[in-house]
């Protein structure tokens, strides 16, 4: 990281650097058969770590676990499983 | 270095009265400043308002405590407050009245009837630019032109000339006594 | 050209001749009349400039940290509570290093409610990082405007001009107004180097977390010390401009002063006759005028009262529980100096009282005896009280 004056960030875009994906406790896991590819979880992920299309995919790099796909998935397709099972 | 005292009620123009005097002597190449003691600000609540005039730059920031000269712009002031307090030995009172006052004496007075100028020439009873005139005419501090120019400069052009007509008139009317 | 103005008045001509992009700024007594002046030429078309209104001090400085990072110059103008509303974002523009100019009618902070001069207000914001001048007279008004943003582009620092409410905001005298052509050349558009761009993006005010923070705050202490000799330099280029210049510290017939005043704005032009008729009396005391409070000139003011026997410090603030704001970095500046005077401190002119000269007769009289025997008996003094305070238990 670079001082700056004002601490003013120069290099847009920086934020891909940070690689979330380690910060997980939970997967979120898509049902392939369930998932109609309505794009809702991409609309509210707000990493954005989920691609759109059927079945949706999680970019595991930057997901940070929180959830928020399952929880507004109409069609219960993805679940959270705990890391390091499943 | 000259320092005059304006008493006035908010609303009457005592503020822009000691602004003008300061412009007017600028105008003639002294140094004027001018400025206002508020209290509470509310209209009809008593005013006070400075004026310094000098040949070099005013650099002072106190108020004014021994004036050489005093402007009284509303009479029913006289009730309230001590108007010449402080007044030094051979000043001027200039007075907004219809009459000479009783209860004071030993100074010289200037007596006009700055409301009834005013009423008459602005249909407004703000004493301001007439009370000026009568000045002028009892002190000398500033000529009746220099007054003139400084309300010219101050107002706007319609506004302007009944305030110059309301300084000529009390010019001419303001009598001078000296009260023993 | 010379005309009779106000503070007021001059401050805002001040900012049009700055030709200021973004005003934004929420009345208060007894600062009000500079915005609505320059509303007015806004209305007219005389500013080409945008006026945001907004409902708070807080919301407008918001809106001029928003207008300066998108490389506007910008203007606001306050006075006491508006001043303390805004502090949080004061903090703000200097830490994202915009260079905002403010105005700031010094007025008394309440509780009691109080509309009338003393600089309690800029007081309190002094540790924000701003660069803050103070001014004795309109014509330094004005000037100091002109002068801050030059300093505030130049060094990418806010400027807070501050100058006694009432005292000088109301106050009519003559002001030497420049030519706009004058002032366009002593004072070019600028180009802030990081500005809010869409082709250019950058992020403002990210976290700084504890690996950083520290860091970032030590580049803008330096940033706000090294100002001095920036300003100075302006101030130089303005006087060769211009023909005025006022310098970090006036002194005024301090060098051979056994009995030296230090003063804050318009005090410093009462203090002045008093000097003059002291000297002619052949006593040595002298003023020295203190015009940059921040950066605070350490340096010019060991140098201009280091001779000294002792120094009476006035000023119409009091960091309460301490001293005045300004008695304390004197003392400071002296702590590692040998031959040092003794200080004094004077609080006075607290909301709105007025600092007669025979005030300051009684506050050199201290200072005389204190020079004589060489003991100063209470360092911290209030002049002009009307009964003495005793209040170490409340008493209703």
């Amino acid at each position: 990281m670079r001082i700056t004056v004002g601490a003013i960030v120069t290099d847009a875009g920086n934020t891909a650097q940070t690689e979330t994906g380690s910060w997980r406790t939970f997967r979120p896991v898509v049902d392939a058969k369930k998932c109609t590819g309505c794009g809702i979880c991409w609309i509210f992920c707000p990493e954005p770590a989920i691609g759109e299309g059927k079945p949706a995919v999680v970019d595991y790099k930057y997901c940070k676990g929180c959830g928020i796909c399952a929880n507004e998935c109409p069609f219960k397709a993805i679940t959270m499983v705990p890391e390091g099972r499943g | 270095m000259i320092e005059v005292r304006f008493h006035g009620r908010a609303g009457q123009g005592a503020v822009t009265a000691a602004r003008l005097l300061a412009e007017a002597a600028f105008l003639e190449g002294k140094c004027g400043q001018a400025f206002p003691f508020f209290g509470a600000e509310r209209r009809g609540a008593p005013v006070v308002a400075f004026a310094r005039i000098d040949n070099k730059p005013i650099r002072i920031r106190t108020q004014v405590y021994e004036p050489n000269h005093v402007v009284v712009l509303d009479p029913t002031l006289l009730e309230v407050i001590n108007v010449a307090a402080g007044l030094r030995r051979g000043g001027t009172l200039v007075l907004n009245a219809k009459k000479t006052p009783e209860g004071i004496s030993g100074i010289k007075v200037a007596v006009i009837d700055a409301t009834g100028v005013a009423i008459e020439t602005l249909g407004v009873p703000i004493t301001n630019t007439a009370i000026l005139g009568a000045l002028a005419k009892a002190t000398k501090l500033v000529s009746l032109n220099s007054i003139i120019k400084a309300v010219r400069n101050y107002f706007g052009d319609k506004l302007a000339e009944k305030n110059v007509a309301a300084v000529k008139a009390a010019y001419e009317r303001t009598q001078l006594m000296k009260l023993s | 050209m010379k005309q009779i103005l106000t503070g007021n008045e001059a401050a805002a001509i001040a900012a049009k001749l700055a030709r200021v992009k973004v005003i934004s700024a929420y009345p208060i007594t007894p600062q009000t009349a500079i915005v609505e002046k320059l509303a007015e030429f806004v209305a007219d078309g005389e500013l080409e400039a945008e006026f945001m209104k907004v409902e708070s001090e807080h919301s407008a400085m918001s809106a001029c940290i928003g207008a300066a990072a998108a490389g506007a110059r910008t203007f606001t103008a306050t006075s006491s509570q508006g001043l303390m509303l805004m502090s949080e974002m004061l903090y703000i523009a200097s830490g994202l290093r915009l260079p905002v100019v403010m105005a700031n009618a010094n007025r008394a902070l309440s509780s009691p409610l109080n509309i009338w001069c003393d600089q309690q207000d800029s007081m309190a914001v002094r540790d924000s990082g701003w660069v803050q001048l103070y001014c004795e007279d309109n014509q330094e008004i004005l000037d100091s405007i002109l002068q801050a943003y030059r300093v505030a582009e130049e060094l990418l620092l806010p400027v807070m001009v501050c100058f006694d409410g009432y005292i000088l905001s109301h106050t009519a005298e003559p002001v030497d107004v420049p030519e706009q052509g004058e002032v366009d050349k002593f004072l070019p558009p600028y180009e802030l180097p990081h500005p809010l761009d869409p082709e250019r993006p950058v992020t403002m005010g990210p976290v700084g977390v504890p690996e950083y923070y520290q860091e970032i705050r030590c580049m803008l202490q330096e940033a706000v010390r090294v100002a001095e000799d920036k300003i100075a330099e302006i101030d130089r280029a303005f006087g060769r401009r211009f023909g005025r210049r006022y310098g970090l510290i006036e002194r005024y017939r301090s060098d051979d002063a056994e009995v030296v005043l230090l003063t804050l704005g318009s005090l410093s032009g009462t203090a002045r006759g008093l000097i003059d008729r002291y000297r002619k009396r052949g006593e040595k005391v002298g003023l020295v005028k203190l015009r940059v409070f921040r950066p605070f000139p350490f340096g010019e003011l060991i140098d201009a009262l280091g001779h000294a026997k002792a120094v009476a410090v006035l000023e119409k603030d009091v960091s309460l529980g301490s001293g005045g704001a300004l008695f304390i970095d004197a003392a400071a500046a002296f702590i590692d100096v040998a031959r040092r005077p003794l200080m004094l401190n004077f609080i006075c002119g607290l909301g709105g009282r007025d600092v007669t000269q025979l005030d300051i007769r009684e506050a050199i009289r201290v200072a005389g005896r204190a020079a004589e025997t060489g003991v100063v008996r209470r360092a911290v003094r209030w002049l002009g009280l009307r009964e003495k305070i005793v209040g170490l238990r409340p008493k209703l």
